[in-house]
């Protein structure tokens, strides 16, 4: 991995050969383009960067350390934190892995809320994707209707968990909460508009040649390249390698829902961006099939011991 | 040494001569080996057994049983739908292994957050330095017997 010798020693060669001059640049922690905090730094030709050396850490917090000292159900609280763009997939992972643990049987009102909750969070954090990829090159228009869209999904969580971000909503055994009055309506709103604002989206960057000037051709990285180095999700399927873990390896349910695994060949941003798009489409299909056809029971499985009963039993 | 039960498993069987134990639990199957035989098995899973991928390697503090530390890698086959774990315990007083980036490029960080946080060696790692924590920082935070407030102030 290039680390900040090498692009102190890269600088160096290129000072030393004629007519060619290189700047480091420190891209430090705090950036408006970074979007959080992380370091890197850079040795640029004009505007092409030629190394970039990464130095993370920055949003590093400890967490795993915290989990030391929480029990278990304390712990889903500090899971939110991980990713905090998918809080609700995150409780999600760390429930499954404890209720795979504790061989425990969920109901399928807590599952399809689970499916329907956690594509909310797709739709969620493919919206801030969409709206900061747009706002760094320079459309900031699309960013504003990204979090017009975001807005309507906080409201959806914070009608379900009480918390517009940091839900802890999914449970070990089930949901936190039994579902509100009237969400159905709320979902319903939701699904009726957001179909056309990704139209709209569409409409503004696919055949802007300013955003295909921007993308296409940009950031290819070899499929074999990408196997060894670890990557995996839309960069993998962008290249052309279907690969989707609802549908390999079914969780919560998954199986139940009818939807399509978008995969691309471009192997490009631009490509990669078409893709996130279908997937948020996908995922609205999710969503309606949830809404429609949302079994009734309990909300958390039958296992005193492990999970609170309802104060009424 | 593959117990009696996993023998019929196709991939527990490859690992028949370097594994010292073996288990399949939640539909999950875990291979352990002894140190010295990591990049042997890491070899086999990427040529033979055709792993493309390597999820994650971390690692477990143990303390106060000995060995130690364990070092844990995930692997994933990708067109063969089948995922695997490799473990390799370390002793606390030198906790070194051989490092998985020769076979797998997706090691170098990871083993690199692994030093930073139990302060697990990786032998002939590229380059092994602290990744999170500030470089000048002193101790290794997961560890069983750091606090959790930390060291400092």
């Amino acid at each position: 991995m290039t680390t900040e010798l090498d692009v102190q020693r890269a600088h160096e060669q290129h000072e030393k050969q004629p007519g060619i001059r290189t700047m480091v640049l420190n891209m430090g922690p705090q950036h408006p383009s970074t979007h959080g905090v992380l370091r890197l730094l850079l040795e640029l030709d004009g505007e092409t960067i030629l190394k970039a050396a990464p130095d993370i850490g920055y949003l590093h917090t400890g967490i795993e350390k915290e989990f030391e000292v929480k029990t278990y159900q304390q712990g889903v609280t500090l899971t939110d934190r991980i990713d905090y763009l998918a809080p609700l997939s995150n409780n999600l992972v760390y429930c499954l892995a404890a209720e795979k643990l504790l061989g425990l049987e969920i109901p399928p009102l807590a599952q399809w809320t689970r499916v329907m909750l956690s594509e909310f969070t797709r739709l969620n954090s493919h919206l801030v994707w969409l709206g900061t990829h747009a706002i760094d090159i320079g459309a900031m228009s699309v960013f504003l209707y990204c979090f017009r869209e975001r807005e309507e999904i906080l409201r959806v969580f914070e009608m379900f968990s009480g918390q517009r971000m940091m839900t802890s909503y999914f449970r070990i055994g089930g949901l936190a909460l039994p579902h509100p009055r009237g969400w159905q309506k709320r979902v319903k709103d939701f699904v009726d508009i957001f179909s056309s604002r990704v139209d709209e989206y569409e409409e503004l960057l696919t055949n802007n040649r300013i955003w295909t000037g921007r993308t296409k051709g940009v950031g290819f990285i070899s499929l074999e390249d990408m196997l060894d180095l670890g990557v995996t999700g839309p960069m993998l399927r962008a290249a052309g390698l279907a690969i989707d873990i609802r549908k390999d390896a079914p969780y919560s349910s998954y199986e139940k829902f009818d939807f399509t695994v978008p995969t691309g060949t471009g192997n490009d941003v631009f490509t990669r961006y078409q893709l996130r798009v279908e997937e948020m489409r996908q995922s609205l299909r999710i969503i309606k099939q949830a809404l429609e056809g949302m079994p009734s029971g309990s909300h958390q499985a039958d296992a005193p011991g492990i999970v609170l009963p309802d104060r009424e039993k | 040494m593959i117990p009696e039960t996993l023998r019929e498993n196709p991939l527990a069987a490859a690992f028949e001569d370097i594994a010292t134990a073996a288990r399949f639990e939640f539909g999950e199957l875990t291979i352990e080996v002894a140190p010295e035989n990591i990049l042997t098995a890491l070899g086999r899973l990427k040529r033979d057994l055709k792993f493309e991928r390597l999820s994650t390697v971390t690692g477990v503090d143990r303390f106060p049983a000995e060995p130690r530390f364990e070092v844990v890698y995930h692997l994933q086959a990708i067109a063969k739908k089948q995922r695997i774990r490799i473990k390799a315990r370390l002793s606390g007083e030198r906790p070194e292994i051989e490092s998985a980036t020769g076979i797998y490029r997706a090691a170098d960080w990871y083993e690199r957050e692994t030093f930073d946080l139990f302060g697990i060696i990786f032998l002939n790692h590229p380059e092994l330095r602290r990744i999170m924590m500030p470089d000048d920082w002193e101790g290794y935070p997961l560890r069983k017997d750091y606090p959790i407030t930390g060291t400092r102030y």
